[in-house]
């Protein structure tokens, strides 16, 4: 029995940890209509930029932060310099974030060797609560609260302020919402700034869990294509939703089926892309 | 002059193992050679048929895997080759009717979707694939007695795959299909009306890109002889799709010239610069910003410009 409450807690973390990676790639998709193949690695090249700033001696919660900032600032120069050049060409755009996505891992490789960093539990948030006879670590318990709190400002963001709705505006219809005077590049670029930032920070607030090694690009990327998918593209509750699920799914599917544990995984995005192909949440596209 | 210029490459690929110095360099041939076979058999849908594929490593696999599991079942090697692209064929036209809901974007993610299960099955079902240990081919076929085991042998069989796969494709390019596909890829709804039948015309494409892609997995299974879920990856299908584009894609000798240039970097260079993956990519993001179309067709594109420096192009003045 409290083997599967271990699994349902993992489950939930997983899915605030992919949350916080896939609401930008969501977002990004929606708005650019490319699937940002450089996603993993950011989370990735974000949580070594992480385990650099604790070295210096930063505590856990400036590290992420300013991991999260200069992910931000990279994504909006990938943007702003790579991506802008071949606006309106969705197949190369998504072919320039795979070659990225080689360089960012060898470099990567290069900057912080190829040993697996494990990343100390914030010393406050060490140990266990107890709730309703089962204990719970309080880390993954934070992470939870953390995902859900950045759901409801990306959600508050989206829907009251001017800025999101010029985003939703060009999740829409990006052609007319420039017609109407929305300054849609630029748009692009603060949406890509702002996925790329969340993709860093979840990378560093991931460590403790997953530790950093090579790979863990190639491992998060198809979990936050899959919930996106699953989801909806541009969908913030698609996100939230497909991120629990899909952590259900990733912890669950290796304990009941251990030989089809990516089957398992993979299969509900198959059926969605095939019935129901705007995603679970999605709008059917224009 | 073209003639002599095709005469003069066939002859130094025969006897390239003469002259080219060593069973390592004659191993990495074989290798471009197998890649290139694969290449040319994505390079139908994506070239041709505007379809990017990104699961195309999952084919790739399914012939090596089915090969090496039937052999080390009992089968005989004939049995064993015909059995795997018989299954490759079955998984493309599966692959097809599955992705073929969509285009585009979409089109992509459903084969990304469908390569990572294949991968999935062979990475973790492992009674049937053994997982991470892959399986042991225990010995390369031996096509009317001849013996494939010497790297010379291998590469002259490979070749004669190799020339078939041209010639496979020079033919589909320049067929009713072919055209039918190029069309159905610029004007889909025009092809609608004028009443052909754009969904089968893909789905022809895929399954015959599917043939090819199980022939260079079969040879690539028998190179190795050994087989292992790296084959189905997400970065082999990256990688076969690299080559593609930056070769140039709807080429016959882009994607050659780009499996060359990827498996040289692989092997060759990998020797020299330790970062040879850092420059791939870069590679990569220069070919997509500076020669979106490719390699071949750029260069041919930058040779022309340089030679008709003093009148305008034809492409100039048919803008």
């Amino acid at each position: 029995m409290s083997q599967w409450v271990v699994i349902a807690v993992n489950s939930v973390s997983l899915g605030g940890l992919l949350f916080l990676l896939s609401a930008g790639f969501s977002l990004i998709f929606g708005l650019m209509r490319i699937p940002n193949l450089t996603h993993g690695s950011l989370f990735m090249l974000g949580a070594y930029v992480g385990v650099t700033g604790l070295r210096l001696g930063l505590d856990f919660w400036s590290a992420s932060l300013l991991s999260g900032f200069a992910m931000a600032a990279f994504g909006g120069l990938i943007e702003r310099f790579l991506l802008r050049r071949l606006q309106g060409q969705e197949l190369p755009q998504v072919l320039l974030t795979l070659g990225l996505s080689f360089m960012i891992a060898d470099l990567c490789l290069m900057g912080w060797t190829g040993d697996p960093i494990s990343v100390n539990t914030p010393a406050t948030l060490r140990g266990l609560v107890p709730v309703l006879g089962f204990v719970f670590p309080i880390y993954r318990l934070a992470i939870v609260l953390i995902a859900v709190l950045t759901a409801a400002a990306l959600w508050a963001m989206l829907d009251w302020t001017r800025l999101g709705a010029m985003i939703r505006a060009g999740v829409d219809d990006a052609p007319m919402a420039r017609v109407m005077g929305i300054p849609v590049s630029r748009l692009f670029t603060a949406v890509f700034s702002l996925g790329a930032g969340l993709a860093g920070f979840a990378g560093v607030l991931g460590a403790p869990i997953l530790s950093v090694y090579p790979g863990l690009d190639a491992d998060m990327l198809p979990l936050a294509l899959i919930v996106v998918i699953l989801g909806g593209t541009g969908s913030l509750l698609g996100a939230l939703v497909g991120s629990f699920v899909i952590g259900m799914l990733y912890n669950f599917g290796p304990a009941l089926f251990p030989e089809l544990a990516y089957v398992v995984l993979f299969l509900p995005m198959l059926l969605v892309l095939v019935l129901r192909p705007q995603g679970l949440f999605g709008r059917r596209a224009p | 002059m073209k003639r002599t210029a095709l005469v003069l490459v066939i002859l130094a690929l025969v006897t390239l193992p003469y002259w080219i110095g060593g069973s390592y360099y004659i191993n990495i041939a074989s290798q471009i050679l197998i890649w290139a076979i694969f290449a040319l058999g994505l390079n139908v849908l994506v070239g041709y048929g505007g379809l990017v594929s990104l699961g195309h490593a999952g084919l790739f696999g399914v012939a090596g895997y089915a090969a090496a599991w039937l052999v080390a079942a009992g089968a005989s090697q004939l049995a064993a080759g015909v059995g795997a692209l018989a299954l490759t064929l079955l998984t493309s036209a599966l692959f097809a009717v599955l992705a073929l809901r969509a285009t585009g974007i979409g089109f992509l993610m459903i084969t990304l979707a469908l390569g990572q299960i294949l991968w999935g099955i062979a990475y973790r079902w492992i009674s049937l694939t053994n997982g991470d240990n892959g399986i042991n081919l225990s010995a390369r076929p031996m096509p009317l007695g001849w013996s494939l085991a010497k790297p010379g042998a291998f590469y002259i069989a490979t070749l004669v795959v190799f020339g078939l796969a041209v010639a496979a494709m020079a033919r589909f390019a320049a067929s009713p299909l072919g055209t039918s596909l190029r069309g159905s890829r610029d004007q889909p709804r025009r092809m609608t009306a004028l009443g052909y039948d754009v969904w089968l015309i893909r789905f022809l494409a895929f399954v015959f890109s599917g043939f090819w892609t199980g022939i260079a997995g079969l040879l690539f299974c028998y190179y190795n002889q050994f087989v292992s879920p790296h084959l189905l990856a997400l970065s082999s299908s990256a990688e076969v799709l690299l080559m593609v584009i930056s070769g140039g894609s709807g080429t016959l000798l882009g994607p050659v010239v780009g499996a060359a240039l990827v498996v040289v970097m692989k092997t060759v260079a990998s020797g020299y610069i330790e970062r040879w993956n850092l420059v791939l990519g870069a590679i990569f993001v220069a070919i997509i910003v500076l020669m979106p179309e490719g390699l071949v067709p750029g260069s041919w594109r930058l040779w022309h410009q340089a030679w008709h420096r003093r009148g305008p192009s034809a492409a100039e003045v048919s803008r």
